[in-house]
């Protein structure tokens, strides 16, 4: 098994962070991870991606030229990486800021053989916070590829934020389980 | 696997400084390597060592030099265009025989170039890099656990052989996050240093220096460092081979093209070649015995390296016409897929250039 995964949005958007917590939790699974950034003149409101790859083996090169899942959070991302998606390869978008219509390209996932809209900002407002948005995807990742179970989120969320921010974890575990029952 | 750590390369190469009892580091920022400094600015001061942010590359190696003849165990790093500005300070610390770690998170260049990962600075870190004729024991490692192990050793090795150890790695690995098993730090029982610079009450004063006018002097000098590199070359090879007893084609690469090329000898083997792989973990001194050895089992190479042909030298000096050499080089910051050295591989499977020596450009 290995999937390689591409998650991309703006900065601010919580996308490395999303990829982190990927990444963590299948290790928790006792699989083989590399997370790589984009990097360099990053800044929020720019675009920001990484990639993810989960294996059964060693994993040799952490760079993705085509990536069996893409995660998106804008239209330049799902336009720029959609190419670049396996024919196979499942796509998710956060729905309320990127569907075809929203990027002016009605068609565009019609060739799309798995595509999963997630409502995650808007769910993510619900919930008192755009910025839980990457945790609502996130749940909605789990459901749908299986990759981890939701019961090492919050070990691996323990793991990568830091302790200023532990007290926001309870409000995470609730976006990952809201957005697990749209996946 | 328990114990498990998921942390940037760069920030694993800080906190695997600090176990090996690094007190000293300075450095001046550049990307792809700000996490050495980030990181160490906070944990030293928590261990009680001194985090110094330069004016300068020039001033950071500078006070590495100070900080190492005071007896302590120093590092700098920095990236491709920052190390080519340390290479007097380095050049002076070999000459004054001082221990220091020196990290270079490579950059694609030459000049400013850009900010991808690259193997560009082969040539500078195994071959002396600054003026005079010294050598550096350079490490390659290629993933985080070796990121860890080696830096440790690396300031082992600096001590016992009182001299800048380099570690070289690049972008890709300084920015990657994978699991690593942060092992403990286990000190070798080296012995006490001798020749510190501590203050000189009750005993005669030391000296450390790099100008010797007298007659002879330096020649002198030079061969008794000369020693101590043939040393090294006897005593401190590191290397690791995968699939090569029964290979035909051997891909030699180091760091990250060493993952690449794994990929890729997996693919190989896939399809029925037989491929195999050498990945040179030290790269001075080089591991040419055995490459030789190889070359003179009949096997054919393919050097894999993000250059444009800079360890194909070494390789070709260790084969020794004895067999095939072939290069397949990307530059500039751009990375190689498997699949590139898959068709680099099949290419030179389908020539029959047997027993002839021949250098290419893909």
């Amino acid at each position: 098994m290995e999937k390689g995964i591409i998650i991309a949005g703006s900065g601010g958007q919580g996308i490395l962070l999303l990829g982190r917590l990927i990444a963590y939790t299948s290790m928790l699974e006792g699989r083989n991870v590399t997370w790589f950034p984009s990097y360099g003149a990053e800044m929020r409101g720019g675009t920001a991606n990484c990639t993810v790859l989960i294996s059964d083996e060693v994993i040799g090169s952490p760079v993705v030229q085509n990536p069996d899942i893409l995660i998106v959070f804008n239209c330049l991302s799902l336009e720029r990486f959609l190419p670049r998606l396996k024919r196979e390869g499942t796509v998710f978008y956060d729905s309320s800021l990127v569907t075809p219509e929203k990027c002016g390209r009605p068609g565009m996932l019609d060739g799309c053989l798995h595509s999963v809209a997630v409502e995650a900002s808007a769910e993510a407002a619900r919930l008192g916070s755009i910025r839980f948005a990457n945790m609502v995807m996130f749940g909605a990742f789990l459901r749908v590829t299986g990759l981890s179970g939701l019961s090492v989120s919050e070990e691996a969320l323990r793991a990568i934020l830091p302790d200023r921010h532990h007290d926001l974890i309870p409000g995470n575990l609730r976006a990952i389980e809201r957005g697990y029952g749209q996946g | 696997m328990p114990g498990q750590l998921l942390m940037k390369g760069n920030e694993v190469m800080a906190e695997a400084a600090v176990r090996a009892g690094c007190r000293f580091y300075s450095g001046y920022p550049i990307t792809p390597q700000n996490e050495i400094p980030e990181y160490l600015s906070w944990r030293l001061p928590e261990v009680g060592g001194v985090f110094i942010q330069a004016e300068s590359e020039l001033a950071a190696i500078n006070m590495v030099y100070g900080a190492s003849a005071a007896g302590v165990r120093a590092m700098t790093s920095s990236s491709s265009p920052g190390i080519s500005l340390k290479q007097e300070g380095i050049s002076f610390l070999a000459g004054a025989e001082l221990p220091a770690v020196v990290a270079n998170v490579q950059r694609g260049g030459p000049g400013l170039g850009n900010i991808s990962g690259s193997q560009q600075d082969y040539f500078q870190s195994t071959k002396g890099g600054g003026h005079g004729d010294y050598r550096l024991l350079a490490y390659a490692p290629f993933n985080h656990q070796e990121l860890w192990d080696l830096t440790m050793t690396a300031f082992d090795k600096a001590d016992e052989y009182r001299n800048p150890v380099m570690i070289l790695t690049d972008g890709v690995l300084g920015q990657m996050m994978e699991p690593f098993v942060p092992t403990e730090y286990v000190p070798p029982g080296l012995p006490p240093k001798d020749w510190v610079l501590d203050g000189c009450r009750g005993r005669p004063p030391r000296v450390i220096k790099t100008l010797y006018l007298g007659e002879g002097e330096l020649e002198r000098q030079n061969l008794k460092l000369q020693k101590k590199y043939q040393r090294m070359k006897e005593a401190e090879v590191l290397y690791e081979t995968y699939m090569v007893d029964d290979a035909d084609l051997v891909i030699v690469a180091f760091g990250i093209a060493a993952r690449v090329s794994l990929s890729a000898v997996r693919l190989l083997r896939r399809r029925g070649r037989r491929a195999g792989l050498f990945r040179p973990v030290t790269l001075f001194p080089f591991p040419e015995r055995e490459i030789g050895d190889l070359a003179e089992a009949g096997r054919r190479f393919l050097v894999v390296e993000l250059n444009l042909g800079q360890m194909v030298e070494d390789v070709l000096l260790a084969v020794n016409g004895a067999s095939e050499v072939r290069l397949y080089g990307r530059c500039g910051g751009s990375m190689m897929t498997p699949e590139e050295v898959v068709d680099a591989a099949e290419r030179m499977e389908s020539l029959d250039t047997r027993r002839r020596v021949r250098v290419s450009l893909k």
